[in-house]
């Protein structure tokens, strides 16, 4: 994994401080080209992964990936999924059974909804699973997923639900069918850990907010500094900014100071913020990795 | 430990499930919902104990409490059954559909002593709390208005295949979506007297209305208004925004922010400054054991634990409190109903009246 991933929440209007705010970047990115445009001055600050939700308009973006490689060579994608309103409106709209088979995959159209149809009568958690990744995944087909995510509203609510087993059933799935590695978005980090401990899966990919304040870390900061510093995982370090709560510096301080974190995932809309943003972790790491001289004893 | 049971699986009661689980202090003894595939699942990979049968449940386990999370129309009936058997009760928003159970039920609730409470969980977001407190600080000063709007992207095509779309269910913005914005007028401003102006539209429903508008009467004589249309595209998810206005300043909030206007007046408090101020929702949110879809859940899970151990038998969004914004509901239902919602020319004569008719499908 990269030290700096690249966020979406800018694009699809998901602002935690303000709604306003959010609505002003839903009008500014609502065309492509001004997507692509963020993108590529990530890109070209050297950040090459960008981290996205499976929001039906990334299916815009990862076209612009596919016919334009020689651009982006080495780019990478971590796809999250799902993009949990989609659902969560359908399940509203038709009811959580039809919801379901509304989102399994059509290609093939009758084998895949029997198949569906099937699972769904036998009970077979395992297979309806299978089949949601692998509509979700359709959009990156043929662009490279290294790292694959559930989103921390599936995360959190299998771990509350006590249903373990599917987080191991998407484990399983995400390296047998794409190859890549699972990652685990959660507001519940410690308490998340020990399940993965349980389900025997090792150094597993975790992404938790992870600020200086301690918001939305569920089990509380100590236990976050604790987990990061002891227990074997890779963390990703999202909200570091507690959504413009605390100063870039001072945020990324406390981040770039807990040598064990892996990577930082950030969202920006202009290029200003992005190329800040990226020096600030650069020199932040430079820092903290800096060797240290011995200290000379005065003469 | 509290031992509760749930009734009702769809997504508010997946959410309760998860959430009631991690308690520490709540033992989940079992859960009844009559979608076999989804009991079955549950059975199966966390061995919960399901029933597909309410009464069976409440006959078979033993429980201090139940949460439940059914269409609308089932939550009287149920609600009586468990407050019989001395159960304590959280129900699902909206509270009930006809304010005479309501008022019943209320009655049941004080004679037997039992904790109740009706999960209208804006009530426990920083920045509407934080906004309750300044208005209940007076700072700023005699109310003159408030407003609440309530806006998302529930119903966007004609086709309803859930109790939702059905009024007799409860179905409907009214009572499913917009009771949301009326307990928020109500826990800022209090209950209204009268309502009038109700208009009642569907955009796309045919059985029930999407949208709600009406103006509020206040005692002090103060006045509020409603807009909720739960068939705006343009939000991402429901959208709740509050405003109030008094002599001292103006107050807007919503699930982010306090934005608060005082005139040096209505610097009433120690802290308060003139002009504006703002308080975000990483600085108005307490900290939860756990986070599945917004702090406001769980905090409302946790208060209804700590009201059954602490006997507190009328606090937030006690059946008391959710009855006043049915009680809302019901009067600006009755306007409908009695034909004095928004009466609008039958047939469109001018280009105006054309332009506006298009519009209603």
């Amino acid at each position: 994994m990269d030290r700096v991933l690249f966020g979406d929440n800018q694009f699809f209007g998901v602002n935690h401080m303000s709604e306003e705010k959010a609505r002003a970047q839903a009008m500014r990115f609502q065309d492509l080209p001004a997507v692509i445009d963020v993108l590529d001055a990530a890109y070209q600050e050297g950040i090459r992964t960008f981290m996205c939700t499976t929001h039906e308009r990334v299916g815009e973006i990862c076209e612009h990936f596919r016919a334009h490689r020689e651009r982006y060579p080495d780019y990478v994608f971590y796809p999250c999924m799902p993009y949990a309103h989609k659902y969560a409106n359908a399940v509203t709209e038709v009811g959580m059974l039809e919801a379901l088979r509304k989102f399994l995959p059509s290609e093939g159209a009758l084998g895949a909804m029997l198949k569906a149809g099937m699972a769904v009568a036998g009970k077979d958690v395992r297979a309806i699973l299978e089949l949601l990744v692998d509509a979700e995944m359709k959009m990156f087909h043929g662009l490279a997923t290294p790292v694959i995510f559930v989103q921390n509203v599936v995360t959190d609510l299998l771990l509350g639900l006590g249903m373990k087993e599917a987080l191991g059933y998407f484990a399983e799935h995400v390296r047998a069918r794409y190859g890549a590695e699972p990652g685990f978005i959660t507001m519940n980090l410690p308490r998340l850990l020990d399940v993965l401990d349980e389900l025997g899966i090792a150094n597993p990919i975790v992404c938790a907010n992870i600020n200086k304040i301690g918001f939305r870390m569920c089990g509380g900061i100590e236990a976050y500094e604790e987990a990061i510093a002891a227990r074997r995982f890779r963390p990703v370090a999202m909200s570091v900014l507690a959504s413009g709560a605390i100063a870039p510096r001072e945020a990324l301080e406390y981040v770039c100071n807990q040598p064990q974190i892996q990577s930082i995932v950030f969202g920006a809309s202009s290029r200003a913020n992005i190329r800040q943003t990226k020096a600030l972790i650069d020199e932040l790491d430079a820092l903290r990795d800096r060797p240290r001289r011995p200290q000379l004893a005065a003469a | 430990m509290i031992r509760i049971g749930l009734a009702g699986l769809g997504k508010m009661g997946l959410s309760h499930l998860a959430i009631f689980k991690t308690h520490p202090e709540v033992e989940v003894v079992a859960a009844c919902d009559p979608s076999a595939y989804l009991t079955d699942a549950l059975s199966k990979l966390t061995g919960l104990k399901c029933h597909s049968d309410f009464e069976r449940m409440l006959a078979d386990e033993a429980l201090d409490a139940v949460v439940i999370s059914t269409p609308s129309r089932l939550h009287a009936a149920m609600v009586e059954q468990a407050l019989a058997r001395g159960l304590h009760v959280f129900c699902e928003k909206p509270f009930v559909l006809d304010v005479r159970d309501g008022e019943r039920l209320v009655a049941l609730a004080d004679a037997k002593e039992r904790v109740t409470q009706v999960g209208y969980h804006l009530r426990f977001v920083g920045a509407f709390q934080e906004a309750a407190r300044v208005l209940e600080s007076g700072a700023l000063g005699k109310l003159h208005h408030v407003r609440a709007e309530a806006y998302g992207p529930v119903v966007l095509r004609p086709k309803g295949a859930t109790w939702r779309a059905a009024k007799s269910e409860g179905g409907g913005a009214l009572y499913d979506y917009a009771c949301h914005a009326i307990d928020l007028m109500n826990f800022l401003a209090g209950a209204p007297q009268t309502v009038g102006g109700a208009a009642l539209d569907s955009l796309f429903s045919r059985d029930v209305e999407d949208a709600v508008y009406c103006t509020l009467y206040y005692p002090g004589g103060a006045t509020g208004q409603l807009a909720v249309n739960w068939s705006d595209e343009s939000f991402r998810k429901m959208s709740t925004k509050i405003s109030a206005w008094g002599a001292n300043g103006r107050l807007v909030a919503d699930r982010q922010e306090c934005q608060l206007y005082l005139r040096e007046a209505g610097m009433t408090q120690a802290g308060m400054r003139a002009g504006w101020s703002v308080r975000y929702t990483t600085e108005l949110t307490d900290e939860v054991w756990y986070y599945l879809r917004g702090e406001e859940y769980s905090a409302q899970a946790d208060y209804f634990v700590r009201s059954i151990q602490q006997g507190r038998t009328n606090g937030t969004n006690s059946f008391r409190s959710a009855l006043e914004a049915d009680r809302v509901a019901a009067q600006i239902g009755a306007q409908r109903d009695a034909g004095q919602a928004a009466p609008r020319p039958r047939q469109a004569k001018s280009r105006w009246a054309r332009m506006f008719s298009s519009a209603r499908p």
